[in-house]
């Protein structure tokens, strides 16, 4: 058992090496190249140069600290969820929270209201649809209305539903319009405000603190609710505030910086390949991880075509969608 | 040990436990047994918890359940279910475990002396020590309900409850499980509720049995009472010979072929 201990702090340190090392190539990549030695002057040793100080702590830095909040968020909703759940498919968006926080962007973009409180408009919406659908799902748990198939199932129609209403406001509002909905739908890193940033790297660490006192009983429940039950765990109770714990994980996400989709079903997958099943240390393994990914994502966005900056939710797709296939035929040919 | 006053329990409409009454006391090696669908499994599940009383109470040394916390109620009694996959790839000793959760707190992280303990005494208990290090999937079927009594006994319940721990395994399985269970009864004093398909096995095993009908208690006494043909006919709609174990001079029951009729509603 020392041997466990020991094993997961070294998974815990090779994680947060990996997260340095990919901040401080995100940090030095743009289009105003910038030495990793230069960053840590920086940093450590107040501003050199003013406009070098800017871009790194107004627009690169915030850039980061907001990608290991959302990727931490959204993996870590992906992790508690298939675990609720035990279905290795569900994902933080899975529960229409997405679908809800985008219909909310297009309906506040549509009738003109995105000027209504500044730059904090759009997540405004956002946050605004994603709440009224975990408003909705709560309400049918707390009925008894929805088991959590139920609640599978009504997630993935409020998804259809949403969809469908997103794609009829988009094909009659005006061409500016059409173009702000699209790459709120895409997602994108690009926010320099440092409120949102704080905001939502403080609601990404308490949410992993709250998971955390959940860890033994995300255990035994991927034994199945019955034994779970058996083994103690106040299952109804439990289901409730983590279903509350990841919609409002996701809904904050998604409101901050759109649908970067695939972040929260790739990596719980792939950490739990690295890691094993316990939460205790599956948990902490895939915020790093989602927030790694997200950083790297972002990073090649960025730069891999400049000066032209690709939307992050699309390179998070490509690059996890190949990396998905890539380690299950893998896993595949080693059986 | 157990006491159950008038239960009943329904499910949607039908009542699928009508006013059981029944008193399980400390050491007892109580089988449950009863056609499929006449309410065994769900006398389990009244038992923990898992499904709401209609009526009537259970009581657990005098206290009634739902004055226990679901987490005290685990620390003293465990459950090991029919057999069934695992969705989760895991190693048997982290199965066994799980069974310790009951007895941690929320903020303790990582297992206690105690808790090594008590999963060490209860594979070595169960025969697994030297499967601790195998994946649970990669156990045959009667290894890995081994490992789910061990996860059971890990949670040092002082009551068993068991549903047909034994289908699904070949007779020496059977007789492995349940001699365990025999042992663990008489020698760790512990009480044990078993549900048995096998009448054979219930009849050998068991002190007591509880033949469920309808949901209904139909019999309760010592296997000699419960296993005459007349009452297995009645209550399984089948004809069988009922003669007695050269061994144990327990009831042993065959069953005659071309002979089962449908029930009459």
């Amino acid at each position: 058992m020392e041997n466990r201990l020991f094993k997961w702090l070294t998974i815990l340190l090779v994680l947060i090496a990996i997260l340095l090392a990919v901040s401080a190539l995100s940090l030095s990549l743009g289009p105003a190249g910038m030495h990793v030695a230069r960053i840590a002057r920086l940093i450590f040793g107040g501003p050199g140069s003013a406009t070098e100080y800017a871009i790194l702590f107004d627009i690169r830095l915030p850039r980061i600290l907001l990608g290991l909040a959302i990727g931490g968020a959204l993996a870590l909703s992906g992790v508690v969820l298939q675990a609720l759940f035990r279905n290795p498919l569900v994902e933080p968006y899975t529960l229409g929270i997405s679908g809800g926080a985008a219909l909310g962007v297009s309906i506040g973009t549509v009738l003109g209201l995105t000027g209504l409180v500044g730059v904090y408009s759009l997540p405004a919406f956002g946050f605004l649809g994603a709440a009224c659908v975990i408003a909705f799902l709560s309400t049918g748990m707390n009925r008894s209305v929805l088991n959590l198939q139920g609640l599978l199932l009504a997630g993935v129609m409020i998804s259809f539903i949403s969809s469908s209403a997103v794609l009829l406001i988009m094909s009659i509002s005006r061409v500016e319009d059409l173009h702000g909905i699209l790459f709120w739908i895409i997602g994108s890193l690009g926010e320099t405000d440092w409120l949102p940033v704080k905001v939502s790297l403080i609601a990404a660490l308490l949410g992993l603190a709250i998971a955390y006192l959940f860890c033994f009983d995300l255990n035994a429940l991927s034994l199945g609710e019955e034994d779970a039950l058996h083994l103690g765990v106040n299952v109804e109770r439990t289901k409730r505030a983590l279903l509350l714990l990841a919609s409002v994980l996701t809904g904050l996400s998604v409101s901050l910086v759109g649908a970067i989709g695939f972040v929260g079903l790739v990596v719980p997958h792939f950490v739990r390949m690295l890691v094993g099943t316990d939460h205790r240390i599956l948990l902490v393994s895939s915020f790093i991880s989602g927030g790694i990914f997200l950083i790297f994502c972002d990073a090649v966005a960025k730069n891999v075509a400049q000066p032209l900056e690709l939307p992050v939710g699309v390179v998070t797709g490509l690059v996890g969608g190949v990396l998905f296939i890539y380690a299950m035929m893998r896993k595949a040919k080693g059986r | 040990m157990l006491d159950l006053r008038h239960v009943s329990c329904r499910y949607d409409d039908r009542l699928v436990l009508k006013d059981i009454n029944v008193r399980v006391e400390d050491g007892g090696l109580v089988g449950v047994i009863g056609p499929n669908g006449s309410g065994k499994t769900t006398l389990i599940r009244a038992v923990t918890r898992a499904i709401e009383l209609a009526e009537g109470e259970v009581l657990l040394k005098g206290r009634p359940l739902a004055a226990l916390g679901f987490k005290e109620l685990a620390r003293q009694v465990a459950v090991v279910g029919r057999l069934y996959d695992l969705d989760v790839r895991m190693r048997v000793e982290d199965l066994v475990l799980l069974g310790r959760i009951p007895h941690r707190g929320r903020f303790r992280l990582m297992e206690r002396r105690s808790d090594l303990d008590a999963a060490h005494e209860a594979m070595e208990l169960t025969g697994i020590l030297d499967l601790r290090s195998r994946f649970v999937d990669s156990l045959s079927s009667g290894e890995r309900q081994l490992a789910f009594i061990a996860r059971a006994l890990a949670q040092e319940p002082q009551l068993l409850l068991l549903d047909e721990p034994t289908s699904h395994l070949d007779i020496g399985h059977q007789a492995r499980v349940l001699d365990l269970i025999r042992r663990l009864n008489k020698v760790k004093g512990l009480t044990v509720l078993v549900v048995l398909h096998d009448l054979n096995l219930a009849s050998q095993y068991c002190e007591r049995l509880l033949l469920l009908s309808n949901g209904a208690l139909f019999r309760d006494g010592t296997p000699e009472d419960v296993l005459t043909y007349r009452t297995i006919e009645e209550v399984y709609h089948t004809a069988v010979v009922v003669t007695k174990s050269p061994v144990s001079s327990r009831p042993g029951v065959f069953l005659i072929p071309d002979t089962a009729r449908v029930k009459e509603t």
